[in-house]
């Protein structure tokens, strides 16, 4: 950390950022590398090394943000960025605060991945691309991507604080195509962490598997049905629907903005009680995690939904002074070329008491989504929508035919209340979050939950 | 030759001492600002250098990839060790070879030089226009959840060890908000957006009541019934579906039978009234360049014509492939991005039908004005897409109730070939990549609503 930011260079660069005036400034310095590579057509290809470093500082003068970006870490480009950012404002000087550096322990990682050949990792690919493709002879393609990152980054602003982390990535994907005659269907699965190499010690290979099975099984699939039924969504990656139905409309700046349908709504019932519901940004190990967030501010535990009642909002720095709170460790920043603004880390619903078993057993006619591609939502309106990528119809209480083309569909305020089942089979998985043109990695949870009704569109009416 | 050229020269330099049969570094320079408001003030204002260094080695027929931030002689030099080190992972392939040098044509136009002249405070005006503009078109307009303006000024420059040398600049601007309109009890929300060269083109008055508009127009939408019925899609609407064609035209996606349109070249997979280029050489194209990402010269191409398939996309790996020569279609999002082929600006040929005559053509269907989910509702191997959607309801020829929260599904291909008309007004969107198209009429879709 020190060796990203010196605190005396740091101290010079917030002085500076603080010539003409300005209530609060920051330096954000940041060293980021990795290395990608992915396996198609049996063929390691598109081997690609990266590394980037560079800052940005921000210096805030009543409601507005001043923020510059600079490539470089040397003492002058932190200067530059910092005389770019004061350069609009004229006001006096302000005096920043002596640095304090906070105590912050980054996530352990037992394997630096820099430190593992690179050919162990094509080896891994391949592994993954017999592993699919012996999954099955209808399986006509294959692809697999490994990446790792690291980013390292640093922070102080003119309040005393000076912080840092060190967060190591490692995710590996797997897409498989089965075709039969005409049919052509495609299968993804991923794993990932925030770990070392140590992540994919333990059969990777599995991953390669799950993606040819679920391509193969939607050979067989039929059209997706249309209209409003019940719909159980799965374990891990189903919890997408809570990160978009509920999640972003948490945001405060949704929020403070008045574009977000959870306005107003703190300590109202807005599910039933059986959900209770986290963002955890401390979670060992998980995609979502760091020690800090991008500001500085150590992540925590935030219950957002309590027995069904909405009990909290994300919070970025900015956002919690205005609401006269303290940040909840929500600010995040895709780079050093960003500027950081509430984002979920880890969100997850809680393990209820049903069994998956017990869930989709009480369905008379329904849609059982196993798996989303991903979903989107427009805070503002609560409307959403999620493409579904393993789906299965429910009929007379059984899982029967797979669904190709389904996408779910609906409002917010009346999906999260429709709620009335939660699994005890909870488990994360990985995600890739976007919002106001930055990517952050975010981790998505549940068991299996059923929603009393929801529209499926599909073709079959 | 300029600092950026140069520096373009010495990663390829830098390359072969490194150990690489051949090389090719693409270096970039972009200097840019973006103004955020809402509420009447300046939310935040950010200026920004940025510059980097792509270095892609061949060692054989392995290829390998690295950049960089650092572009001081040590910093080349890293960039292109680890390309070739990058090379010495991959496997074998016998297509994988650098782009042949092509003469290169300058695309008058691409650059505003009155970018730079616009202060601060003028931008920043601009954007308070924008969001003012919306909230002064209606009543009902309740706020603006952000006003955006954003400009840049780029410059690319490339240079390989087969001789490939070229280096051009451009500028970029855009404004767009997002206005909230509140009616019977709910809110909506409504997109404006206008792109241009220069702060110039833009008409900050047109963009914040296109927002306002939309916002307004959803009030007291509900869902429809659930059936097959003609959809026509509005140019923001038609883009987003272009630019899903446009990815299955790619020959990497095709050649790995990773397409719907694999292995149909020269078959009909379109109607009369859907006519597809790719140019990239229009200067009002953001896309537009005098070369690609590996050098050679952008074209305007022919994409589906007379209903038939008439090409896919190249870059010089794929081209290889098949014994062809690049289209000039290598892309690249910046210097961390090795090259891949994908389209320009996708061009889709206006017809003669004007709005309100595809409206009278449907008769009795959906007007969809924005589409939500297409990252994972569609299927891009076989074209199976089900997406959210909003627009208004089409009764008797004519625009009637709003409606949201249903879904249109149908098959990419299948929706080309039922292209019934194109509308007259094409007009330049910023989704789906770079896009100009005008409405378009599709004879039957599946509406799923209630």
């Amino acid at each position: 950390m020190s060796e990203l930011l010196e605190p005396a260079v740091a101290e010079r660069v917030l002085a500076r950022a603080l010539a003409n005036g300005g209530r609060f400034a920051e330096v954000f310095a940041e060293r980021r590398g990795g290395l990608t590579m992915s396996i198609d057509e049996s063929r390691i290809e598109a081997v690609q090394a990266g590394a980037e470093e560079g800052a940005g500082v921000r210096v805030v003068d009543g409601a507005t943000t001043y923020f510059a970006h600079v490539d470089g870490l040397d003492p002058a480009d932190l200067e530059r960025a910092a005389d770019e950012a004061a350069g609009a404002l004229r006001g006096e000087r302000r005096e920043p605060r002596a640095l304090e550096a906070a105590a912050s322990t980054p996530l352990p990682v037992e394997r630096r991945p820099e430190d593992v050949p690179a050919e162990r990792k094509a080896e891994l690919l391949r592994e993954l691309d017999e592993r699919a493709r012996g999954a099955g002879s209808e399986i006509a393609q294959f692809t697999a991507s490994y990446a790792e990152a690291r980013r390292q980054i640093a922070v102080a602003n003119s309040e005393g604080l000076l912080s840092g982390d060190d967060r190591t990535r490692v995710r590996i994907g797997a897409q498989a195509v089965a075709r039969r005659d005409d049919a052509v269907e495609t299968g993804a699965e991923t794993l990932g962490a925030h770990r070392g190499f140590e992540l994919l010690e333990d059969d990777p290979g599995a991953i390669a598997e799950q993606a040819a099975q679920k391509a193969l099984a939607l050979l067989d699939a039929g059209p997706a049905p249309s209209g409003s039924m019940p719909v159980v969504v799965g374990g891990g990656f189903g919890g997408v629907l809570f990160h978009e139905m509920t999640g972003h409309g948490l945001e405060a700046d949704h929020i403070q903005k008045g574009a977000s349908v959870y306005v107003g709504k703190l300590g109202e019932r807005v599910a039933q009680p059986l959900l209770n519901a986290y963002d955890d940004g401390r979670l060992p190990g998980e995609w979502g995690s760091d020690a800090i967030d991008d500001e500085g501010t150590a992540t925590q535990k935030t219950q957002v939904i309590e027995e069904g009642r909405l009990s909290a909002y994300l919070y970025d720095r900015l956002t919690a002074e205005r609401d006269g709170l303290a940040s909840t460790g929500n600010g995040r920043r895709e780079s050093f070329r960003h500027l950081p603004i509430p984002r979920m880390t880890n969100t997850y619903i809680a393990p209820g008491d049903s069994s998956p078993e017990q869930i989709i057993d009480e369905v008379e006619n329904g849609f059982y989504a196993v798996s989303f591609g991903g979903g989107q939502v427009d805070p503002a309106t609560g409307d959403f929508v999620f493409g579904v990528s393993e789906g299965y119809l429910i009929e007379r209480g059984k899982v029967t035919r797979p669904c190709r083309g389904a996408t779910l569909i609906g409002n917010c305020l009346e999906a999260l209340m429709a709620i009335d089942a939660v699994g005890d089979d909870f488990f994360m998985k990985t995600g890739i979050c976007g919002k106001g043109g930055q990517k952050a990695p975010v981790g998505t949870g549940q068991g299996h939950v059923r929603v009393g009704a929801m529209t499926v569109g599909g073709t079959e009416f | 030759m300029t600092e950026l050229s140069a520096i373009a020269g010495r990663g390829v330099e830098a390359a072969l001492a490194a150990g690489a049969g051949e090389a090719e570094a693409y270096a970039s320079r972009d200097s840019g600002r973006e103004v955020r408001v809402h509420g009447g003030e300046v939310e935040s204002f950010t200026a920004a250098t940025q510059s980097g260094l792509g270095v892609r080695a061949w060692i054989g027929g392995r290829v390998g990839y690295a950049y960089g931030t650092d572009l001081s002689e040590g910093g080349i030099g890293a960039v292109a060790a680890r390309a070739a080190e990058a090379a010495a992972i991959a496997d074998e392939d016998p297509a994988a070879t650098p782009a042949q040098p092509s003469p290169i044509e300058a695309v008058p136009g691409l650059s505003d030089p009155t970018v730079a002249a616009w202060t601060t405070a003028q931008v920043a005006e601009l954007a308070l226009s924008v969001e003012r503009a919306a909230l002064e078109a209606d009543s009902r307009i309740a706020g603006v959840e952000q006003a955006v303006y954003a400009d840049s000024a780029d410059r690319v420059a490339i240079a390989s060890s087969a001789g490939v040398a070229g280096e051009f600049e451009s500028s970029q601007c855009f404004a767009y908000l997002q206005a909230l309109a509140e009616g019977e009890g709910a809110r909506e929300t409504g997109l404006g957006f206008g792109l241009g060269r220069g702060p110039e083109e833009l008409d900050p008055e047109a963009i914040g009541r296109e927002a306002a508009a939309r916002a307004t127009e959803m009030i007291g939408a509900a869902k429809p019934d659930s059936r097959s019925c003609p959809v026509v899609l509005d140019p923001t609407v038609a883009a987003s579906f272009t630019g899903l064609v446009g990815g299955g035209l790619g020959a990497h996606a095709a050649q790995r039978g990773r397409s719907p349109f694999a292995g149909r070249l020269g078959d009909e997979v379109a109607s009369d009234a859907f006519v597809l280029h790719d140019d990239g050489r229009d200067p009002a194209g953001s896309a537009s360049a005098p070369f690609d990402g590996e050098g050679v010269p952008r074209r305007r191409l022919a994409l589906i014509e007379g209903r038939r398939l008439q090409a896919f996309l190249y870059d010089t790996y794929t081209a290889n492939r098949e014994g062809l020569e690049s289209t000039g279609n290598a892309a690249r999002a910046g210097y961390r991005s090795q090259p891949r082929p994908a389209a320009s600006n996708l061009v889709v040929s206006p017809g003669q039908a004007s709005l309100p005559d595809l409206l009278g053509l449907a008769a009795d269907g959906v007007f969809v004005t924005d589409v939500a989910g297409l990252h994972s509702g569609v299927n891009p191997v076989t074209g199976v897409f089900s997406v959210g959607a909003s627009g208004r309801a089409i009764r008797g020829g004519e625009l009637a109730e709003p409606l949201r929260e249903f879904t249109i599904a149908g098959d990419l291909v299948a929706m080309l070939g039922d292209v019934r008309a194109a509308g007259t007004e094409a007009r330049w969107v910023p989704f789906g990549g770079s896009v100009r198209t005008p409405p378009l009429l599709i004879g039957a879709l599946a509406v799923s609503g209630s």
